[in-house]
């Protein structure tokens, strides 16, 4: 967005985002009773969430094994702003289990939470800002924000 | 409520996640995470605010059109209070933050890239969520 930046590359990012959100209610991970079916492993569960892991993982790691790592630099952009850290610590580990209690309380994490957001379930009104507000909390918490992974 | 399994669908819809995903990664170079691509809009820094803003308007917009013309789509909301989904974005919001990503960065992403600390990331987020899940269903009775 530097001043000479075309407009297709953003004609491209807003349908990546149009299609990942097609591409959750196709799945049915727009259906909270869906990702809660998949954690309930005691219960009747629902192993369909695997299934959208493994289609999406497919498709990702031949992009990335077979597309990104042979290519200089991405198409829009002059290199590749990839996460770098290899090392687990302690916040990777207890943020993803902070995490996990509120995505099986919920049934949402924050990409269905968007989409849910968008089609006006009050559900998702309730837990899309909560979810931001968190995000702010974290990020006051912690005074030199981390790198994401994504 | 039980929902039924769903892999063909499931696999599909998988498979234009990915696609998404690749997108992002061969066109502006970046990580598909939906908690980094929001939670660094929300740390605005110049020249890194549009990719993130038109990929969170697909999104957002593209929720907009799946409510008006495949609102089936979206049953299966539990039976919870406002309260109780709030609690559980704040935990969300700040879990996905603290840990670095959610389950499109590391479960989708991380994942694809073999990288251990989203492997590690995902196999806990799992584990947490089935335990909240056995608890709230199966110690406590609730209806979710």
């Amino acid at each position: 967005m530097t001043g000479r930046r075309p407009a297709w590359p953003a004609i491209v990012e807003l349908l990546a985002g149009a299609v990942f959100a097609l591409g959750l209610a196709v799945s049915g991970m727009t259906q909270p009773a869906k990702v809660v079916g998949f954690l309930d492993f005691f219960g009747s569960w629902d192993p369909s969430l695997a299934f959208v892991m493994l289609g999406a993982v497919a498709v990702y790691a031949l992009a990335y094994w077979r597309g990104a790592r042979r290519m200089g630099k991405p198409l829009f952009a002059e290199r590749f702003s990839l996460p770098t850290r290899s090392k687990v610590d302690a916040p990777l580990v207890a943020g993803a289990g902070i995490f996990g209690i509120g995505w099986g309380l919920s049934g949402f994490c924050p990409g269905p939470g968007l989409v849910a957001f968008g089609a006006g379930a009050r559900t998702a009104w309730w837990f899309v800002p909560a979810a931001v507000a968190g995000m702010l909390l974290q990020q006051l918490a912690a005074r030199d924000p981390a790198r994401g992974d994504g | 409520m039980t929902a039924a399994f769903t892999p063909v669908r499931s696999l599909l819809g998988g498979a234009l996640i990915g696609i998404s995903a690749a997108t992002l990664l061969l066109g502006p170079g970046r990580i598909a995470g939906i908690t980094g691509i929001l939670g660094g809009a929300l740390r605005a820094r110049a020249g890194d605010l549009a990719w993130r803003l038109w990929f969170l308007l697909g999104l957002v917009g593209g929720g907009v059109v799946l409510g008006r013309v495949w609102p089936a789509t979206f049953q299966g909301q539990l039976a919870r209070s406002g309260l109780w989904f709030a609690a559980a974005g704040l935990l969300v919001g700040f879990g996905t933050r603290l840990g670095n990503g959610c389950t499109s960065g590391h479960g989708v992403c991380g994942v694809g890239r073999l990288s251990p600390r989203s492997l590690l990331a995902t196999a806990v987020f799992i584990l947490t969520g089935a335990i909240t899940v056995f608890v709230v269903r199966h110690l406590l009775g609730g209806p979710a």
